[in-house]
């Protein structure tokens, strides 16, 4: 059985940042319990020797000469910001005031 | 004009080429098609008539110059909207991204440009390429050309639908887990997942960095290699970008042969479970392939039983990450909460009302699939589980030059019957997904219709890594086959649709 409860899912949805409504929080639990189980069956498919693979074709780490090269202005790097100011973005406060 | 929009990318490539036809008539005509049908299919979520058009007479005024810029100059090509493009806005079907116009062109973007390929417009997709209908694009869905009541495949069913209903001659897609392969089987049409790292991904909304690949979307296999051959090569933009160059595509496609070449039919995926129609028909195409002096195998891939959760682990975990750069900071939406606007809550506000609810489920899941607790047993468990399908595609590869497999257990579904039940929707991409853990090309080619429902299906080959001519070669065989068996192409039996 599943692990996922609806505190579970709030808690995630707090790591990554998305607010959820307990109408969403409900039917996450529900979806994401069956998606849990179902795919829980991964791990007796290895064992602790199988290596990992995160990558699928093989490549060796590659680097470029050392120019300089064209790149965005700072014009042109800000042109998609909700807001911005002095050339650089602007953004809410960080720290709570109280 | 009819006749223009129903030719296939080679075929007017000739045409522009000996001067018989303009590429401004060209895109007009394909244009118009839009103005008739695209109410109905809604393929596009941008179009500038205007833009396509000076595209268009650039590329006429570059061939009466004696200028030759690509085999496809003059043919125009419609984009998924996941590439940036620096002229149109550019929103992954996310309303999080709604109206951002990036500053550069992505990679492919600008390799079309460079080849004379005049831009029609930006094709639908479920929002971030999360989905197997269209179904999650934050602007509705796209339908299927076959019958609006289905869906046109996803999560690219924008770049489907746009050559199915003939309002493109050639589309890109992306695929991470069958985006590019599912829609093309369903709506009768050409899709190719190249190699991973064949073509650049820079420029590309990224969902699962390690899985995604972009790649053609046409009406037959010649067109799919051509755009291939256009797009692909070495991209210092991009790290993953693979150094060698593959050979030619359009070469391989008009070998026309297949004997001697060893198919594997992978035991995991030969049919059973399968649609009737679906499986009868992947059942003679082997028939097909074994009169014409190919050799017919079984393999065994043993561990594609875990191929689904492996992918649902990965995926997500890495969707979690990438989306992490919507943030209300550097571009897109940013929906303030009220008062104590702290940049924590105006993130979560802004995802909240960004996000939709496929988007929210994968990022939540991957969340969890890397926490600490759930790291092994899930995301780990899962990197391990893809070491072993590649092992099982090295076995079957040393016995098979190519492996065969129905594209998806189904047809066309319906619009809903799949929104509610997420596992159900994962499901249709049994057969895709190995390809994209492993790294491997595929191909999904029309494969006859399926006797129940009058519905295309399609054929899925797979090459080892690199050996993206083969799928090519092997394709154009079959569909040739096919439609002489058929007596014409797949696409042409497609009911006409209703013109505004």
């Amino acid at each position: 059985m599943s692990e996922i409860t609806p505190e579970l899912v709030r808690h995630l949805a707090g790591l990554a940042r998305i607010l959820v409504s307990d109408e969403e929080v409900e039917q996450f639990t529900k979806q994401l319990s069956v998606i849990a189980d179902s795919v829980a069956h991964v791990s007796k498919a290895i064992d602790a020797d199988t290596p990992s693979t995160s990558h699928p074709i093989a490549m060796a780490n590659v680097f470029r000469e050392d120019v300089v090269e064209p790149s965005l202005s700072q014009a042109e790097a800000l042109s998609g910001a909700p807001d911005s100011a002095d050339g650089r973005f602007k953004v809410n406060a960080i720290l709570d005031e109280e | 004009m009819t006749d223009l929009i129903r030719k296939t990318a080679s075929e007017l490539a000739a045409l522009i080429s000996s001067g018989e036809v303009s590429s401004v008539e060209v895109t007009r005509a394909h244009l118009e098609r839009s103005d008739a049908v695209d109410a109905a299919v809604h393929s596009y979520l941008y179009q500038s008539p205007e833009a396509s058009l000076i595209a268009a007479a650039e590329a006429d005024r570059a061939r009466a110059a004696g200028e030759v810029s690509s085999p496809l100059a003059g043919v125009p090509i419609a984009v998924k909207d996941n590439l940036a493009t620096i002229d149109a806005p550019t929103t992954s079907g996310s309303k999080i991204l709604q109206g951002w116009q990036p500053p550069y062109d992505a990679t492919v973007v600008k390799k079309l440009r460079a080849a004379g390929m005049p831009i029609l417009g930006k094709t639908n997709l479920d929002e971030f390429a999360m989905g197997s209908s269209t179904e999650f694009s934050a602007f509705g869905p796209s339908k299927n050309p076959w019958d609006l009541t289905r869906i046109p495949g996803g999560s690219g069913g924008g770049s489907s639908s746009v050559v199915a209903s003939f309002q493109a001659p050639l589309a890109i897609g992306s695929d991470t887990g069958g985006s590019i392969r599912f829609p093309g089987a369903v709506t009768g049409t050409v899709g190719t997942k190249p190699t991973y790292g064949a073509v650049s991904r820079y420029g590309l909304v990224a969902l699962a960095s390690s899985l995604d690949q972009i790649g053609p979307v046409a009406r037959n296999v010649l067109d799919a290699a051509m755009l291939q051959d256009v797009i692909a090569g070495h991209d210092p933009h991009d790290s993953t970008s693979l150094p060698e160059s593959l050979g030619s595509m359009t070469a391989a496609a008009k070998k026309l042969d297949v004997k001697g070449m060893r198919f594997g039919v992978i035991k995991q995926l030969a049919g059973d479970g399968f649609q009737p129609g679906v499986a009868a028909r992947f059942r003679e195409s082997l028939n097909l392939l074994a009169a014409a002096g190919a050799e017919i195998v079984e393999v065994d891939c043993p561990s594609f039983e875990y191929a689904i959760a492996a992918y649902y682990l990965i995926l997500p975990a890495e969707a979690s990450s990438n989306l992490a750069k919507f943030d209300s900071v550097r571009f897109g939406m940013r929906v303030e909460p009220g008062e104590k606007a702290t940049i924590e809550r105006v993130m979560a506000a802004t995802r909240e009302v960004g996000f939709g609810p496929e988007v929210k489920r994968r990022i939540i899941l991957g969340t969890y699939a890397l926490s600490s607790g759930s790291y092994d047993k899930f995301y780990g468990a899962a990197l391990k589980v893809r070491t072993l399908i590649q092992r099982d595609f090295d076995a079957a590869f040393a016995k098979a030059d190519i492996l065969v497999s129905p594209t998806a257990p189904t047809t066309a579904f319906k619009f809903g019957d799949k929104i509610d039940d997420p596992l159900a929707m994962y499901l249709n991409d049994i057969a895709t997904i190995p390809a994209n853990l492993a790294g491997i090309p595929g191909i999904s080619v029309p494969n006859g219709l399926a006797e129940e429902d009058g519905l295309p299906v399609g054929i899925q080959l797979l090459a080892p890594a690199r050996e993206d001519a083969r799928l090519y070669q092997a394709g154009a065989w079959l569909e040739k086959a096919h439609e002489e068996i058929w007596g014409k192409r797949m696409i042409d039996f497609a009911p006409e649709l209703e013109v505004n």
